[in-house]
């Protein structure tokens, strides 16, 4: 069903379309490290008019975990008896000394999953060990990491925990828009995200910015359609949030989701990695729910941290610089020797340049 | 004086060992009887010919006068060992015929060497064994000579088979990654990336099930089809671990030229690609196990994808791309489905699934 939005001549219409369109040069951001990666791996950016540049945003929520964080889960994952779980690509993210890979390899039980649920089968059939899940994400994954938790109290599962780093968007947006050094002037608002927030309250921020913004998809029709929808925005002096992603959001969006992240979490102040510390843009767990609160179960809040001197994952991440721009990139920081984070996740802006598009910028 | 009427010597016996019918022991390596058994019961009863038949700590047989001798040895675990489509017999056979066929020579002979933990179910062995035995049928080898050791329990995964490869080519034969030139096409003999998936989803890790079957198979028929057809062939090789996005980056270092490829043109089955896409795998970077690559002069190009759907096993071969030009700084990319471009790297280290 995928086809028709990978169909090369309807997206060779809407690009003609952006180019009819466009006037003068608009810089966008594309909130999120799947559409990044989307871009390069279809090579889109280069399909673009030359007025049009796509800024990459701190949407990928492994390159934007803490360093702190990082260094608790491998802190975690050291003990003994401990059973580790995380999603793949959290693996190889290095925290101040190592990363989980190197854990495992020297002997911990690091696994892993696909879900969180999968954890906590695991903590279910290894009732002697204590399981833990990295919980990390935007509003895409928090509904389906926290189920687990609510399951584990409901049925009693004493040895699961959840080691929480759930981050949002819109904190992340105000930050970027009310910097002075702000460049974006729309925004593609992240499709999956929006599928279980709905997008109301990017509405507010819109306007106290007068920024227009476009609910996005992941295929490359869906990104040209996104992209053109703010353009005409930018073009046309209008600004709103509109939904260029109608096969999979709602204005709404899925309010049984949204209940369940209302009822175990509540915000908190979150450092992003490489940007710092966003007031109220994570999410941690309820009271109610403090049993399965990794970090106070293993007593991990007291966690030093250092990060590489010449890495510039926080203005990447930021949107103040492209990859290529940065010292290290390509050269001492690669996917196999990463210094930052967005060299890591196959999300991050980083690994995308690297992957898809160094050829340009040599 | 003690009272030894309660003795009884009448019913004395000494306690036979037993058979061990099930499950492999430390004892099916000692050397002695039950290794003697285990190879009579299984591997001479399954793999048999005459220079095996011999009974001999080795097989020697004189080499057809005029061709040279190509050698290659591999070492096959997986888990699970059974997989749709295939099992570690089937890959040990396969793999190591493949790595032979890939230098467009004859694989002629195997040997085979098994790593058993004590524990492992013998009735598994022996299924393995009937997979290697119909493997060597398939591709027309024989397995001339066989080593077996048995690990304490924990201390290996059930099943290790190691196996090296005989063959003769033509002497005059020149086929090998470094010999790409500017100017020639690049083939592939079918879709990429069922075997990496048919594994994952017989691990049980997809969270669904899938109907992909593993693609291996031995190919050296198909690759002497492609030679009859196209006698100039420069490079053969098997996209196994790493899939063809790495494989084709390794042809480009050794030969020290640029591939362009179409992504349109690459074929891929529409559910390895719908799993690839829930996990976030790309399918040019998962292994393969019954594929080749071919790249030739472009001239030939037409012949050699004809003789491949001729064959069942390159029915869906196609011609995916060039090498464009010499290069330095030899690099892989690929057109995209939507006429932008990007680079096609190596896959560094283990392909992670992606969290959303």
């Amino acid at each position: 069903m995928l086809d028709q939005f990978r169909d090369k001549q309807l997206v060779q219409q809407s690009l003609a379309e952006i180019r009819r369109i466009t006037t003068r040069p608009w810089a966008i951001m594309e909130i999120c490290g799947g559409q990044t990666h989307a871009i390069m791996q279809y090579g889109l950016h280069e399909l673009l008019p030359q007025e049009i540049e796509l800024i990459h945003g701190p949407g990928c929520p492994v390159c934007v975990t803490s360093l702190e964080l990082v260094d608790k889960a491998i802190a975690i994952a050291s003990k003994e008896n401990v059973i580790f779980t995380s999603y793949g690509d959290m693996l190889r993210v290095p925290g101040s000394s190592q990363d989980l890979f190197a854990v495992k390899a020297g002997g911990g039980d690091v696994r892993v999953v696909y879900s969180a649920i999968e954890a906590l089968h695991i903590a279910e059939k290894n009732p002697d060990k204590e399981v833990v899940f990295f919980g990390i994400g935007f509003e895409t994954t928090a509904p389906a990491n926290v189920i687990s938790v609510v399951k584990a109290k409901n049925q009693g599962i004493r040895n699961y925990s959840m080691l929480v780093s759930q981050v949002c968007v819109p904190p992340a947006m105000h930050a970027i828009l009310g910097s002075p050094a702000n460049r974006v002037q729309g925004f593609l608002a992240a499709g999956h995200v929006c599928a279980v927030m709905g997008y109301r309250e990017y509405e507010p921020i819109a306007q106290q910015y007068r920024v227009p913004m476009a609910v996005t998809g992941f295929e490359p029709l869906d990104l040209t359609l996104g992209i053109l929808e703010t353009v005409k925005m930018l073009e046309s002096g209008q600004v709103e949030v509109r939904n260029a992603y109608t096969r999979g959001v709602t204005r709404d969006g899925n309010l049984i989701a949204q209940k369940i992240i209302h009822d175990c979490f509540e915000p908190c102040d979150r450092n992003w990695r490489g940007i710092g510390m966003i007031p109220m843009s994570g999410w941690k767990l309820k009271d109610a729910y403090r049993d399965f609160d990794a970090e106070l179960k293993f007593q991990v809040q007291d966690i030093q941290t250092r990060e590489s001197e010449i890495c510039i994952a926080g203005q990447i991440l930021q949107g103040l610089k492209k990859p290529y721009e940065c010292p290290a990139f390509g050269k001492p920081c690669t996917p196999q020797n990463p210094l930052g984070a967005t060299m890591v996740s196959s999300e991050g802006a980083c690994a995308a340049y690297y992957l898809y598009a160094r050829i340009d910028h040599e | 004086m003690s009272d030894t009427t309660d003795l009884n010597f009448e019913n004395n016996v000494c306690p036979l060992p037993l058979p061990h019918k099930d499950r492999i022991v430390m004892s099916h390596g000692s050397g002695g009887s039950m290794t003697r058994d285990l190879i009579a019961s299984i591997f001479h009863k399954y793999f048999h010919n005459p220079l095996l038949d011999r009974g001999n700590d080795f097989a020697d047989f004189q080499p057809p006068s005029g061709r040279k001798l190509v050698v290659s040895t591999d070492g096959h675990i997986v888990s699970p060992i059974f997989f749709p489509g295939g099992d570690i017999g089937r890959l040990a056979v396969s793999g190591t015929v493949n790595d032979i066929a890939m230098s467009g020579g004859q694989p002629v002979y195997l040997t085979a060497s098994f790593i058993l933990e004590e524990g492992f179910s013998i009735a598994d062995l022996e299924k393995v064994a009937v997979s290697m035995a119909a493997a060597a049928a398939e591709a027309g080898v024989q397995i001339i000579a066989g080593d077996t050791k048995v690990a304490e329990k924990g201390k290996a995964d059930g099943i290790f088979i190691s196996t090296t490869g005989i063959g003769f080519a033509d002497a005059g034969l020149q086929i090998g990654g470094e010999f790409a030139q500017p100017g020639d096409a690049v083939l592939v003999s079918g879709t990429m990336g069922d075997h990496g998936i048919a594994v994952l989803a017989a691990r049980n890790q997809l969270g669904f099930t899938t109907a992909i079957q593993s693609d291996i198979a031995p190919l050296n028929h198909l690759i002497q089809a492609a030679l009859q057809a196209a006698p100039e062939i420069h490079v053969l090789r098997d996209p196994t671990r790493g899939g063809l996005a790495t494989t084709l980056n390794e042809i480009a270092c050794q030969s020290q030229v640029n591939i362009l490829l179409e992504e349109t043109a690459i074929p891929v089955q529409r559910e390895v690609r719908a799993a690839c896409e829930m996990l976030g795998f790309d399918p040019l970077y998962v292994a393969n196990e019954g594929k080749v690559i071919i790249i030739l002069p472009a001239s030939q190009a037409e012949a050699a994808l004809a003789a491949l759907r001729n064959h069942p096993r390159g029915s869906q071969a196609a011609i995916i791309g060039t090498v464009t030009e010499r290069s330095s700084s030899p690099r892989v990319s690929m057109h995209t489905l939507i006429g932008g471009t990007r680079i096609v790297d190596m896959l560094s280290g283990e392909m992670l699934p992606r969290i959303c």
